[in-house]
C-alpha cells in the first residue's frame, strides 16, 4: 500500500511540474467539440442532440491520447526496469500510475465537460448525470488504455497503433456513458447505464492492471 | 526443467503439415461447390426476402468463421504464453489475417444483401456492428504482430492482447445489442429471418463445413510458411554471427 | 553463509540461445566479474539474475530456496544498475533517490541514507539539483548513489563504471569493498579494469553456443499445395 502512495506521489509530482501537458490534453478535448459546430451547423437543435456523443467522443480521444505517454517515459529512462524490481507487485504500481494519470488528465477533463455542454446546448437536465457518468466511466478508459500503453512499448509508430487497440475496447463505456445521459434529458431512468457503467469499472479495476503487468514484463525481458 | 525438446519439434509438424494439406485441400473443394450448388439452384428462395436470401449461404458461415478464428487465436495465444509453444504462437499469427479476411466477407455480403433489404448499402444492424468492431479488433491484432523488429516481442504482446479482446467481445457484443435495442426501428428485417427452412440447412452445414476446412487448408500452408520463413531468419542470423 | 548460485542456465533471446549450462555460485563478500566478448550474454545474465529475464532452463536458489517462487523477496534483497541512469529530468537528484529508496524499503530513513550515499560519491552539492541539468557521469554516479541508499545484500552492477572518471572509480572501488566487508555480494560486468580483491571471474565465452544451434533446424522443405 505505500508504495502504491509513493507511486501516486512521484507521478504527481513529475505531472504537475510539467503541467502544460496535462493543459494540451483539455485543450485538446475542448478543440475536439468545437469543432462540430463548424463540422454540423450552428443550429442548437442538432447540437443538443449530439451534444452526449460529442463529449463522450472527445473524453475517449482526449484519454486515450494522453496514455500512450503513460510508461513510455519511464521505458526509455529505464526507472520501468526499476519499478519491475521493486519489492511491490507491479500491478500495484501499474494500478497507481493509472489513479495519478487519472488524476491529473481525467479529473481535468470532467471539470471541462460542463463548459462543453454549455456550448453544445445540452439540455441541464443532463448536466450531473453526464459529470456522474464521467467519473464512473473514465477510469475504466484510462484502465483499458493502459493495457495498450504497456502492449506499444518498443512498437514502430506505438502512437497510431495505440489507438487502433483500445478504440474498439471503448466501445462499451462509449454506449452506456453517452445513454446514460440521453436517458436523463428525455426524461427517463438512467441508473441501470451507471450501474452498468459502475460494473465495468468493477471489471476492469482487477484485470486491466494484471493484463498490463504482464504487457511490461513481456517489454522488458 | 524443460528440455530443450521444442527445436526438433518443427520439424515433425513440417511432416503432419504436409500429410493433412491435400485433404484439407479437396474436402475444401468438395464441399464448397455441393454446399453453392445446393444453395444456389436447389433450394427455395425465401418468400419474403427472394433470391437475395441465397447470401446468407456465403455470410453466415463466414461470420461464424470469423468469430471461431478469434477464439481460435485466443486460444492459440494463451498456449502460447503459458507453455512457451512455438508452434502455437505461429497458429496464432497464421490465423488472424484469415479471420479478419472472413470477417471482411461476412461485412462485405452483408452489406450486399442490404441494399435490396434496407435500400442501403449500410445500416447499423447490431450483427454487422458487432462484426465490424470484430474486424477492427483483427486488424489491431495484425499491426500489433508486425510493429516490432523483436519477433518474440511481437508474439507476446499480441498474445496479451488477444485474450484482452477475447475477455472483451462477450461485453462488446452484448452492449452493441443493447444500443441497437435502443435506436433501431422494430421494423427492419432481420438477416437471418424469424425460422429457417429446413432445405436451407443442408448448404448451410455444408458451406460450413467447406469454410472451416479451407480455414484448416490456409492455416497449415501460413503456418509451414512462417517455419520456412523463421529457417531462413536463423540462417541470416548464423550469417552475421559468422 | 548466504549463497547465491544457479545451476544449468540457459538464456534464449528471441529466436537466438545466447549462452546453455551456465553454472555460478557465489557467497557473502564475494565478487563475481563476467567477462566476454561483445553479445556473449553478459547483461543477459545479469537481467537473468536480477529476475527480468526468465531463464529458458535451469534454475537459480538464493539459500537453496528457488528464486523464482518467490521472485518478490528476491527483488527486495538485490539492486540493479542497468544501462540506463533513471534520473528524472524535472525531479532534483535527491527527490529521485528517495523515491527509490523507499520503493525499495519502506521503512527506511530515506533523507538520512540519500545523503549519507550523496555524501560518499561526493555529489552532496546535486541534491537540490534537477535531473536535467546533470552531465552524463553526474547522472551515473547519482544513479549509483541509488543503490547505496537502501540496504540490498546482492548488487547487480552492468558495466557500472561507464562515463565516471578516475576519482569516482575509486570511490566506487571502495563502496563495493565496504560493501562486501558487510557481507554484501556483487555481480558485475566491465570492459575496463576496475580494482576488486580476489574477484571470481566467469567467462560467458565458455557457455557460448555455437550459432548453428537453433530451433529450425534443417530437414530440406519445400512448399507444395
Amino acid at each position: 500500500m505505500n508504495s502504491f502512495l509513493f507511486m501516486v506521489r512521484r507521478d504527481l509530482r513529475l505531472a504537475l511540474r510539467q503541467s502544460s501537458d496535462n493543459v494540451m490534453v483539455v485543450m485538446f478535448f475542448v478543440l475536439c467539440a468545437v469543432l462540430f459546430p463548424f463540422g454540423v451547423g450552428p443550429e442548437l437543435g442538432i447540437l443538443e442532440r449530439i451534444s452526449a456523443g460529442v463529449i463522450w467522443v472527445g473524453a475517449l480521444l482526449a484519454s486515450m491520447l494522453s496514455l500512450e505517454r503513460l510508461f513510455q517515459t519511464d521505458y526509455e529512462d529505464g526507472s520501468l526496469e526499476l519499478m519491475a524490481l521493486t519489492p511491490a507487485p507491479l500491478e500495484i504500481l501499474v494500478l497507481a500510475k493509472v489513479a495519478a494519470h487519472w488524476l491529473t488528465t481525467g479529473l481535468p477533463l470532467i471539470l471541462a465537460s460542463p463548459l462543453l455542454a454549455v456550448l453544445l446546448n445540452m439540455d441541464s437536465d443532463g448536466y450531473g448525470v453526464l459529470l456522474l457518468a464521467l467519473l464512473l466511466g473514465t477510469p475504466t478508459l484510462s484502465l483499458i488504455g493502459a493495457v495498450g500503453a504497456a502492449l506499444i512499448l518498443g512498437a514502430r509508430r506505438g502512437g497510431v497503433l495505440i489507438s487502433l487497440l483500445v478504440l474498439p475496447l471503448y466501445v462499451p463505456v462509449l454506449i452506456f456513458g453517452v445513454s446514460a445521459v440521453d436517458a436523463a434529458i428525455g426524461g427517463f431512468e438512467y441508473k441501470a447505464q451507471l450501474f452498468i457503467l459502475g460494473g465495468l469499472l468493477m471489471g476492469t479495476l482487477p484485470l486491466a492492471p494484471w493484463g498490463a503487468a504482464a504487457a511490461l514484463r513481456q517489454s522488458l525481458e | 526443467m524443460k528440455r530443450i525438446d521444442r527445436f526438433a519439434n518443427p520439424n515433425k509438424f513440417m511432416k503432419l503439415a504436409k500429410a493433412i494439406t491435400p485433404w484439407a485441400a479437396w474436402s475444401t473443394v468438395g464441399f464448397l461447390a455441393a454446399g453453392l450448388y445446393l444453395g444456389l439452384f436447389d433450394s427455395p428462395a425465401d418468400y419474403q426476402q427472394g433470391e437475395t436470401v441465397r447470401m446468407m449461404y456465403v455470410h453466415v458461415p463466414s461470420a461464424w468463421m470469423a468469430m471461431f478464428c478469434y477464439v481460435g487465436v485466443a486460444v492459440s495465444s494463451a498456449v502460447g504464453l503459458i507453455w512457451k509453444h512455438p508452434l502455437a504462437d505461429l497458429a496464432a499469427k497464421a490465423t488472424s489475417p484469415v479471420g479478419a479476411a472472413f470477417c471482411f466477407l461476412a461485412l462485405l455480403t452483408g452489406s450486399l444483401w442490404g441494399k435490396p433489404m434496407w435500400g442501403t448499402w449500410w445500416v447499423w444492424d447490431a450483427r454487422l456492428t458487432s462484426m465490424l468492431i470484430l474486424l477492427f479488433l483483427y486488424l489491431g491484432h495484425m499491426a500489433l504482430l508486425n510493429a516490432f523488429d523483436d519477433q518474440t516481442r511481437a508474439m507476446r504482446a499480441a498474445s496479451i492482447l488477444a485474450l484482452v479482446g477475447v475477455i472483451n467481445i462477450p461485453i462488446i457484443k452484448w452492449s452493441v445489442d443493447w444500443w441497437n435495442t435502443l435506436h433501431q426501428p422494430a421494423s427492419v428485417v432481420k438477416m437471418d429471418g424469424p425460422a429457417i427452412h429446413p432445405d436451407m440447412l443442408w448448404p448451410l452445414l455444408l458451406m460450413a463445413i467447406g469454410f472451416t476446412t479451407f480455414y484448416i487448408w490456409v492455416a497449415l500452408l501460413r503456418i509451414r510458411q512462417e517455419i520456412i520463413a523463421n529457417k531462413i531468419r536463423a540462417i541470416r542470423l548464423r550469417q552475421v554471427n559468422g | 553463509m548466504t549463497n547465491f548460485s544457479g545451476h544449468n542456465l540457459t538464456c534464449l533471446r528471441g529466436e537466438r540461445l545466447v549462452f546453455k549450462g551456465l553454472d555460478f555460485s557465489i557467497e557473502a563478500g564475494d565478487a563475481l566479474v563476467l567477462i566476454g566478448p561483445n553479445g556473449s550474454g553478459k547483461s543477459s545474465l545479469l537481467r537473468m539474475l536480477a529476475g527480468l529475464l526468465k531463464p529458458y532452463g535451469g534454475d537459480m536458489t538464493w539459500d537453496s530456496e528457488s528464486v523464482g517462487e518467490e521472485p518478490e523477496q528476491h527483488r527486495g534483497r538485490l539492486h540493479y544498475v542497468g544501462h540506463h541512469d533513471c534520473v528524472k529530468a524535472v525531479l532534483t537528484v535527491e527527490e529521485n533517490l528517495t523515491f527509490w529508496a523507499r520503493m525499495h524499503d519502506k521503512n527506511v530513513d530515506a533523507e538520512a541514507k540519500v545523503a549519507s550515499a550523496l555524501d560518499t560519491l561526493s555529489i552532496s552539492h546535486l541534491a537540490d539539483v534537477p535531473g536535467r541539468f546533470l552531465s552524463a557521469g553526474q547522472k551515473r554516479r547519482a544513479n549509483l548513489a541509488r543503490i547505496m541508499a537502501a540496504d540490498a545484500p546482492l548488487w547487480l552492477l552492468d558495466e557500472p563504471i561507464t562515463a565516471l572518471d578516475k576519482e569516482s572509480i575509486t570511490k566506487l572501488e571502495r563502496t563495493m569493498a565496504d560493501h562486501r566487508q558487510n557481507g554484501g555480494m556483487i555481480v558485475l560486468s566491465t570492459h575496463s579494469e576496475i580494482t576488486l580483491e580476489n574477484p571470481k571471474i566467469l567467462d560467458l565465452a565458455d557457455f557460448a553456443i555455437g550459432f548453428g544451434e537453433g530451433f529450425y533446424d534443417d530437414d530440406e522443405e519445400d512448399l507444395v499445395f
